[in-house]
């Protein structure tokens, strides 16, 4: 099983996860970053970098969480590749404070 | 001459380990804007370090970090020199004239002393011997384990300790296809032991275990998971660390604890893991060879954060033919090149490397031999990737003025000593023969564990 972006990331995309990703298995849109299951190494050296805690392993995400699984999957391979720190979108910080972090 | 950097003249760069953060500072100079050309040094055949043997062969999935370094090689820019020591083989001096830069990346290559007596008896191991043993490399090829007592005792909870409780609590069926070395699979065929201690100097709160290798022993074949129902019992101060939203790996971990402390044994289950909290070792006996280990009860001092253990005098007994220490790692000094000896690392700034605080010029380093034995493998990628940030900023001090002549130099120094090194692509012929010979056992690769086997197959 494989390692998710879930909902928390929406809106902030902090990107501290990819500086620790050992195989470059992050993509992203205007959103949000995506993780592709079939690069990723199931490592979890992302899941303590983001400060919304919003990567789960497979087997160890909340059910209403569970659809993210395929979003990933699906999107991640046609997006960019990123594997250096972007700027967190605008508004990332009052995201995160909305989120309790 | 051309500016440094630059097709015409481009930057030179000696890597002296090829493991994770030798190839991450590849890969960060490969990928720069600035023109640079990476001769990268490893002292044994093969390349790839601690993925190549140090992460446990049932994480077969992780090895596949393997599969970006090799794309990392295939560029033009980049070049392996193994089978080559760096301070014997080569001096840093040499290095120095050949190169611009030389970036040390030789990670922590020994274990901390647990310091009290009977250490040193037959039968106490470091945990670095073991995992070098059963994933084939060379220097613990011959290191002989033996495992016919009924009690193993691991001292340390972190991840190494996890690895090695995890191989001996598996049975061969489920570690045959792995590319687990054959000689130590048919020795933990004939391994007699029952229970496997793994013990921890703080609380449950504190270990140091990732939440998904400790699930991990929930699901063996043939062992059960033991956790004391009043272990889980915290005091005031583990409780607000738990508590703590940003702590949420502990967390995972002591739900993790309190699960196993729950789980109704299977009874047709063999062998049994502890996992004990709150005790250090203070003495190993034995005549010659161990025979029981001293524990001492701890108790945790200090807030909440920043709790150590504290030995309460109370002590425990624990017969055992065979123990691991597993309670950190340190790197080992290269000629010629500062070393912090209280912490095993390089002294450096951001990368840049110090001595009495001074920046000493064209020399880096990255990874554990940097910042210590601490993270997992992509953590090593963001701390190469600071040192090379370094580097590049030190561009125009690189640059002496003197033609710099890069791998030619270093080939004819070897080539003098009739020093055998070997490239990438030799690399590649040992790595298809491992798989080949791995492939009727169906395992993903049998690997060679002498240096000599490696050789004759290039030869």
């Amino acid at each position: 099983m494989t390692t998710i972006v879930t909902d928390n990331c929406k809106g902030c995309r902090f990107t501290d996860c990819v500086t620790v990703c050992p195989v470059a298995c992050f993509h992203y849109d205007d959103e949000m970053l995506y993780i592709d299951p079939d690069v990723c190494i199931d490592c979890s050296a992302c899941i303590p970098e983001c400060p919304v805690q919003a990567i789960y392993e497979g087997d160890d995400i909340p059910e209403d969480q569970e659809h993210w699984i395929e979003i990933n999957a699906e999107k991640a391979p046609g997006l960019p590749v990123c594997d250096e720190q972007m700027e967190p979108l605008p508004g990332a910080e009052d995201r995160k404070a909305e989120l309790g972090f | 001459m051309a500016t440094l950097g630059t097709e015409e003249n481009p930057l030179l760069v000696a890597i002296v380990g090829s493991g994770p953060s030798g190839f991450y500072a590849a890969e960060a100079l490969i990928k720069s804007d600035t023109h640079a050309r990476i001769d990268i040094l490893e002292r044994l055949p093969s390349p790839f370090g601690l993925v190549r043997s140090g992460v446990a062969p049932d994480h077969q999935k992780l090895k596949q970090a393997i599969k970006l370094y090799e794309k990392i090689a295939e560029s033009p820019d980049f070049n392996l020199i193994a089978n080559v020591t760096v301070g014997t083989d080569i001096s840093v001096e040499e290095l120095c004239q050949s190169h611009h830069a030389v970036i040390f990346t030789s990670g922590a290559e020994t274990d901390r002393k647990l310091g009290v007596p009977g250490e040193d008896l037959t039968g106490s191991h470091t945990a670095t011997e073991f995992v070098g043993w059963y994933n084939g490399h060379p220097d613990y090829r011959d290191r002989e384990f033996d495992l016919s007592h009924e009690v193993a005792v691991i001292i340390g909870q972190g991840n190494v300790a996890a690895d090695v409780s995890r191989i001996l609590s598996k049975t061969v069926d489920e570690l045959k296809h792995t590319d687990i070395s054959q000689h130590a699979l048919d020795v933990l065929a004939e391994s007699k032991i029952k229970e496997i201690h793994v013990i921890g100097r703080r609380g449950p709160a504190q270990a140091k275990f990732t939440p998904k290798e400790l699930r991990e022993f929930g699901e063996l074949a043939d062992c059960n998971p033991v956790v004391a129902a009043n272990d889980m019992v915290l005091n005031p101060e583990s409780e607000t660390e738990l508590a703590e939203k940003s702590n949420i790996g502990n967390k995972k971990i002591y739900d993790q604890f309190c699960e196993f402390s729950k789980l109704e044994p299977d009874s047709s289950k063999s062998r049994k893991c502890f996992f004990r909290f709150l005790m250090g070792p203070k003495e190993l006996i034995g005549d010659n060879k161990l025979e029981k280990v001293i524990l001492e009860k701890n108790k945790l001092a200090g807030e909440a954060f920043k709790q150590s253990a504290r030995g309460t005098g109370e002590t425990i007994e624990l017969e055992t033919g065979i123990l691991f220490r597993s309670i950190g790692y340190r790197g080992v000094p290269i000629a010629g090149v500062p070393f912090h000896d209280n912490w095993g690392t390089i002294p450096n700034e951001k990368g840049r490397i110090t001595e009495d605080d001074n920046v000493v010029p064209q020399l880096y380093t990255a990874g554990w031999i940097k910042r210590g034995p601490s993270g997992i493998i992509g953590t090593n990628r963001a701390c190469s990737v600071e040192t090379v940030g370094c580097l590049l900023q030190d561009l125009d001090k690189l640059d002496d003025g003197n033609n710099k002549e890069g791998a030619n130099a270093i080939y004819s120094k070897l080539d003098s000593k009739n020093i055998r090194h070997i490239s990438f692509d030799d690399w590649k012929k040992i790595d298809t023969k491992e798989i080949e010979i791995g492939e009727p056992k169906g395992k993903p690769r049998e690997k060679f564990t002498y240096v000599d086997e490696m050789l004759s197959i290039i030869n």
